[in-house]
């Protein structure tokens, strides 16, 4: 069996703990409008077998030692490569690999074989209405809300990355409704607000591809730490 | 028991010359954080101050002043101070800070040149004498040298050899000093020469025979020179003031002898702890006045000063002196060798400032202690002026009491001296072994024997064998080069008071080295993975190079290409170790370049990799800029594949740069990441790694504003530099290097 890897970070220290191997599947169903890997919507080549990328990711054990580093799956969407990926998944914890999923929660199912072997998925939300969601990535949440529930059910750990984007959700209603949405997902041991920046609009240039938000601008820091603040006394509420 | 030795453990040490044996029977390992650490005293910071002045006035001037009355001696000076009333620890080379030293036993044409670079002139008696009745090391190295070697130097295949300057790179063992006193260690030297009389009068014998005794007389004067300033050494040490003055005397004895390209401090931090705690047990010395001794130590060692050409300073730039400082490491029964003093003397840093020397190597092994790798990773962040060296693989090959001379070389303490050897470059070599030998810049056929190869892309096989077959020629003339020099320099410029605190019969190491690693390995996978075409100048050879298709890069963790770098250096220590060195030195390999990568890449015509003509190598073993597009992991993972203890004993050095948000959010996680990244690095059985935690930015803005950032140092390649006095090419190249961001 074989994967689409986009590309190998070696050096990753913010998706997950401690330092981290980033791994790259490619494939996406979602287009969302503010994305910077427009790169990997497209599965591409199928270019590792299991065992080449579990030797792969295993070449950076040692450096994984420390405050739980190991290696995440990020993408593109990696649960669209279920098989392939519960495969590499099973190999690593047999390695006693920490693994964490960057996910969107939009796969192809199978979640429930999946998600033993997964220790942490940080889940990113893309909007909390169905409109909303419709709007900014072309689907509808039902895929998001099985497998928030698989997720559940394992009582898999949950941190939570919430992109804020200018005019989209950088309002006080929003970060209140998140909120109270949050309490869906059982197992949240951590909330991140990434403000939207630009860094992806080149790709879509060298893609040739049709940027939805060119014009629009990044989200200033500061702001997103306010709405932050917002959104915790909320939440802790 | 002597009374100088009160309180300490007894052992072997007391009956023979036995250092290691004292430490281990004495240290205590300290496990502890850096909470017990203290501020500079009073004293200290007067001095500082006075020395600040005169460093910017040297920064100024480049050289603050010369003695052009006195030739180099370890005895040939007046006692001179900073600011006699303040210092607890004295002494300097000459009778005024900063003053450097004329020496002219390396060789007397280097001197002219040095004195007239600044507008000094040599004191006509020196002169005449050095011209008339005395031969230097440089003049007897030409009377020897092949029309091969020659050549091979004159291109700039083989660089910077010593042979118009000092070898460096020895270690004394100052701290016998300190434990024995000069009487005790003359009594052994006399005995070792009178059971020097052998069954046969061979040279090899007649030339020990002489050492030994130019190593006694050294013992005498570095007792005189005490003297100058005070102190009778004949005896042991007897408190820990003392300890540091008597081993600072035979370094200082060091430095006034010789102008080594390297000459280095060794490891003190243990057995200068054992005498700071006695004294504190029995209540004469505090944590201020420890801090003060080392402090104050340190700034001797940071007013070490030798002669230099301009283009000496093109190729080794920012002054550096190598004063290497070996600290931590583990014991050979697992326990480790932190103590209170080897935080003292990273402290220096933030009592003194950031700074380049003394150069600052921590042995680091997976079994430090957490606080003190903490401590080091939290000095590295704020200060860039720490390399790490892996005790893990160097332990069971040098023991542990080891210390590290210039950048990477471990010696056993007073058992090992090193014949220095510069450095081959290997990319050049593999230009040479496509274009018939012959230069691809100057065109002068430098290697006979091999044919131009007209292929019209080249083959992997085809040019991999000719490249192995010109690695043996090289290597051979390399040899004789190195033979040639060792010799000459035992003969004219003998280290003898650096040799006095060696054991007699020492072990010899010939350490090669080689250059242009990255761009080797990158251009022959470029030939195997990909389709190189050449493009040839009306004479046939080669200047350029078309690439088409991609090609596995070195520095990504790929073994495809990995495995090239590696087979390329086994061939090339296998084909050096093939031939018989001078005294019977053991062959070992560096891959280092300091900053004369720099040099080196702007004598290399292009090469098959796409790098173009003149530009900078990579350093040591660093991959090459922005090829190593995997990430910091992958690109230290490439280098950890070259195998130090079955080829590169000499060393493989490694230069990492990273940007601190890059590194984590806050202090304590970038503190916790670097840790991560050493461990890991160094637990693969990587041997080196300087550490830069930098923005690119910032360093482009000390390019354009160097008075905004006097004292921003930077570790370059086994060295720490201060930024601003690096030439602009090398401020150029230093920002060209990949710096490891978050993606």
């Amino acid at each position: 069996m074989k994967g689409a890897v986009d590309s190998i970070e070696s050096f990753g220290l913010v998706d997950g703990p401690g330092i981290r191997t980033i791994v790259f599947l490619s494939g996406c169903k979602l287009r969302c409008k503010y994305c910077h890997n427009p790169e990997m919507w497209v599965k591409g080549k199928e270019n590792y077998t299991v065992e080449e990328l579990v030797q792969k990711i295993l070449r950076n054990k040692p450096y994984f030692k420390r405050n739980h580093g190991g290696v995440t799956f990020s993408g593109g969407e990696p649960l669209l490569q279920i098989d392939f990926l519960l495969e590499v998944c099973k190999a690593l914890k047999k390695e006693g690999i920490h693994i964490a999923l960057d996910t969107a929660g939009v796969g192809i199912g199978k979640y429930d074989l999946l998600l033993p072997y997964i220790d942490l998925v940080l889940l990113d939300i893309k909007h909390i209405t169905e409109e909303g969601y419709l709007d900014l990535t072309g689907q509808t949440m039902d895929e998001f809300y099985r497998f928030v529930d698989t997720v559940n059910q394992n009582n898999t750990k949950v941190w939570i990355r919430q992109v804020i984007i200018p005019g989209v959700n950088d309002n006080i209603s929003y970060v209140q409704s998140l909120a109270k949405f949050l309490k869906k997902i059982k197992n949240i041991e951590k909330i991140e607000f990434l403000p939207y920046h630009k860094m992806g609009d080149e790709k879509y240039q060298k893609l040739g591809l049709i940027n939805p938000y060119l014009e629009k601008e990044a989200m200033d820091q500061e702001r997103c730490d306010q709405l932050y603040l917002e959104f915790k006394r909320c939440y802790d509420e | 028991m002597k009374e100088e030795w009160r309180n300490f453990k007894e052992g072997s040490w007391m009956n023979e010359v036995n250092v290691r044996d004292f430490i281990q029977t004495n240290y205590n390992a300290y496990e502890k954080d850096e909470s017990f650490l203290v501020d500079k005293s009073e004293k200290t910071d007067k001095i500082w101050s006075r020395c600040e002045t005169l460093l910017k006035e040297e920064l100024k001037k480049h050289v603050l002043d010369i003695d052009t009355d006195h030739m180099s001696g370890i005895d040939a000076y007046e006692a001179g101070y900073i600011d006699k009333d303040n210092e607890v620890i004295v002494g300097l080379q000459t009778d005024a800070p900063l003053k450097r030293i004329v020496n002219p036993y390396g060789g007397i044409r280097m001197v002219y040149s040095e004195l007239e670079a600044y507008g000094y002139k040599l004191n006509s008696e020196v002169d005449k004498y050095f011209n008339e009745f005395r031969k230097t090391h440089n003049q007897g190295v030409f009377d020897a040298y092949t029309e091969e070697i020659r050549k091979c130097r004159h291109v700039g295949l083989l660089t910077g050899l010593p042979d118009a300057y000092g070898r460096g790179r020895i270690i004394g063992d100052y701290r016998r000093i300190a434990l024995y006193g000069i009487d005790f260690l003359m009594q052994e030297k006399k005995k070792d020469w009178d059971q020097l009389v052998g069954p046969v009068m061979d040279i090899a014998l007649m030339q020990l025979r002489e050492d030994v005794s130019m190593q006694y007389r050294a013992l005498e004067q570095i007792k005189k020179m005490a003297l100058r300033y005070g102190y009778d050494i004949s005896k042991p040490a007897k408190n820990a003031q003392e300890a540091i003055q008597w081993t600072y005397f035979g370094y200082l004895a060091a430095i006034k002898e010789n102008n080594g390209a390297a000459m280095s401090l060794g490891r003190v931090d243990a057995f200068f702890d054992i005498y700071i705690q006695r004294d504190m047990e029995e209540g004469t010395l505090d944590e201020a006045d420890a801090q003060e001794l080392i402090d104050q130590f340190v700034i001797k060692l940071r007013l070490v000063r030798h002669l230099r050409t301009p283009e000496y300073d093109e190729l080794f730039s920012g002054d550096p002196t190598w004063v290497t400082c070996s600290i931590a490491g583990i014991n050979e029964d697992g326990r480790n060798m932190v103590t209170k003093t080897s935080y003292r003397i990273l402290h220096t840093l933030t009592n003194l400032d950031p700074a380049p020397e003394p150069n600052l190597t921590v042995l680091w092994s997976d079994k430090l202690p957490e606080t003190f790798k903490k401590y080091c990773a939290k000095m590295s962040i704020e200060t860039d002026a720490i390399q790490y060296e892996n005790d893990d693989v160097m332990r069971p090959i040098y023991g542990d009491d080891y210390a590290i001379a210039c950048c990477v070389s471990a010696m056993r303490e007073g058992k090992d001296m090193q014949f220095f050897g510069a450095r081959c470059n290997l990319a050049k070599a593999l230009l040479y072994s496509m274009n018939g030998g012959i230069d691809e810049v100057k065109g002068d056929l430098v290697i006979e024997g091999f044919e131009k190869m007209d292929d019209e892309i080249l083959d992997y096989e085809k040019v991999k064998k000719s490249y192995f077959r010109m690695l043996e020629k090289v290597a051979k003339i390399y040899s004789d080069a190195m033979n040639i020099i060792h010799y000459m320099h035992d003969k004219y410029a003998y280290e003898a008071s650096q040799m006095a605190l060696h054991d007699t019969h020492v072990r010899r190491l010939m350490a090669y080295g080689v250059a242009g690693l990255s761009v080797v390995a990158d251009s022959l996978s470029a030939i195997k993975y990909a389709k190189v075409k050449p493009i040839r100048d009306e004479n046939g050879i080669m200047v350029d190079f078309e690439i088409e298709g991609d090609f596995p890069k070195y520095g990504n963790d790929d073994d495809r290409v990995d495995s090239i770098a590696v087979e390329v250096l086994e061939k090339m220590y296998h084909e050096l170790a093939s031939h018989p060195c001078y005294r019977d030195a053991h062959p070992t390999l560096s891959v280092l370049t300091i900053t004369s990568n720099v040099v080196y890449g702007s004598k290399t015509g292009s090469t098959p990799d796409g790098r173009k003509k003149g530009v900078a190598f990579a350093p040591g073993a660093n991959p090459m800029h922005g090829r190593d597009a995997s990430g910091a992991i992958a690109s230290l993972n490439s280098v950890a594949k070259i195998p130090y203890a079955e080829c590169c004993r000499d060393g493989v050095s490694n230069t990492f740069s990273i940007i601190p948000s890059s590194l984590g959010h806050s202090k304590e996680e970038q503190i916790e990441n670097l840790v991560s990244l050493l461990d890991g690095y160094f637990v693969q059985g990587a041997h080196h790694l300087n550490v830069n935690v930098l923005n690119r930015e910032t360093l482009i803005d000390a390019m354009e504003n160097p008075e905004k950032y006097p004292l921003l140092t930077i570790r370059v390649s086994g060295y720490a530099v201060r930024f601003n006095r690096l030439t602009r090419k090398q401020q150029e190249e230093v920002i060209a290097r990949t710096f490891h961001e978050k993606i």
